[in-house]
């Protein structure tokens, strides 16, 4: 019982989530509505995180799972990747080194900043 | 056996979630970055469709029910942000402008060489969520009209080059601080860079799993500004 009702409850987020992405023109999914409304309803104890912690974790745990279908996917739209299969791979695998530089070395700039600052 | 996969409703998805327990099982056993279950299940389970001349459309009878469960997981990702929000409030500057940096340097990447190679708008917005979490990836390729499917691939494709390749990139950079290791594999790698952070420690992880909404959400709102460019 307890983790139906915690379902029903991330459910009723994730239906929020739902009824935003339909009142607002803005291009966001209606999942990350529902993330950020997740997120304040805990902050505000409006929800208590014990009343959706365990089932939270089961769905983050097997959240790979739900990707297999959208990756099969591909079998349809391999015609539409075959041609600009190259392109992709050198985009993929660049942006990896800069994005990891970027993050890493001006997070730990700030970080060893503000340790100078505070000696 | 081939007529009859053609029919099932439960006979594809058995194979998807069959070859994804073999490979957490081999990638237990053996640890390398390249054994990641998703993509081992998504390569089995479009050989066995292929071999028995079985439609997406059929086998998506019955796997559409994972793809729903996905809007609530996503909505979950909430609770691992609460519950290391102390983690967040207390290097807010490092990681706040660290992930904005990681999600602008990644989108502006993208966008360079899109245009140096030519990639046309629908290819392009496809690659720009590539970074991210697919679970929000996936909803802002389609909310720019990009290919779904192939934002996934490459998706999970950048967290398993992310995960082999992360810590010589941490390396090469000079990136020693935890703090910075697991907000770079996090920003750039998602979930699967974040499995590696976690081998090499606890903040590493913690700032890592932190990292994934966090860029996320960035992502959300600049990817829009960005598909505008091209």
């Amino acid at each position: 019982m307890k983790y139906l009702k915690q379902f029903l409850i991330i459910l009723a987020v994730s239906l929020m989530g739902e009824i935003l992405k339909s009142v607002l023109p803005l291009p966001i999914p209606a999942s990350i509505y529902g993330m950020v409304l997740m997120f304040v309803f805990l902050l505000t104890g409006i929800i208590k995180l014990s009343q959706v912690r365990e089932t939270g974790r089961f769905l983050i745990e097997i959240m790979p799972v739900m990707f297999i279908p959208a990756g099969v996917g591909l079998m349809s739209s391999w015609n539409v990747l075959e041609p600009v299969l190259l392109p992709v791979s050198v985009i993929t695998v660049i942006t990896i080194f800069t994005v990891m530089g970027a993050t890493g070395l001006i997070s730990q700039a700030i970080i060893r900043h503000s340790a100078k600052e505070a000696k | 056996m081939a007529e009859f996969m053609q029919n099932s409703a439960y006979a594809g998805v058995t194979i998807s979630l069959v070859s994804y327990a073999i490979g957490a099982k081999l990638k237990r056993k053996f640890g390398f970055g390249f054994l990641n279950p998703l993509l081992i299940s998504i390569i089995v389970t479009i050989l066995v469709l292929v071999g028995c001349n079985v439609s997406y459309e059929t086998y998506n009878e019955g796997a559409k029910y994972l793809s729903w469960l996905l809007t609530p997981a996503t909505v979950c990702l909430a609770i691992p942000l609460y519950e290391e929000f102390e983690l967040l409030k207390n290097n807010a500057k490092a990681v706040l402008l660290g992930v904005l940096a990681g999600v602008i340097t990644s989108l502006l990447t993208v966008f360079v060489l899109a245009k140096m190679m030519g990639l046309s708008h629908q290819n392009y917005v496809t690659l720009l969520p590539k970074s991210i979490t697919t679970a929000i990836g996936m909803g802002v390729s389609e909310e720019l009209g990009g290919y779904v499917t192939i934002t996934v691939a490459v998706i999970v494709i950048t967290g398993v080059i992310g995960n082999i390749l992360g810590e010589f990139i941490c390396k090469l950079f000079r990136i020693q601080e935890p703090i910075s290791k697991g907000l770079a594999l996090g920003t750039a790698a998602h979930a699967i860079g974040t499995a590696k952070a976690m081998e090499l420690g606890d903040v590493e992880g913690a700032m890592s799993s932190l990292s994934i909404a966090v860029a996320g959400v960035i992502t959300v709102v600049l990817a829009t500004l960005f598909a505008s460019f091209m």
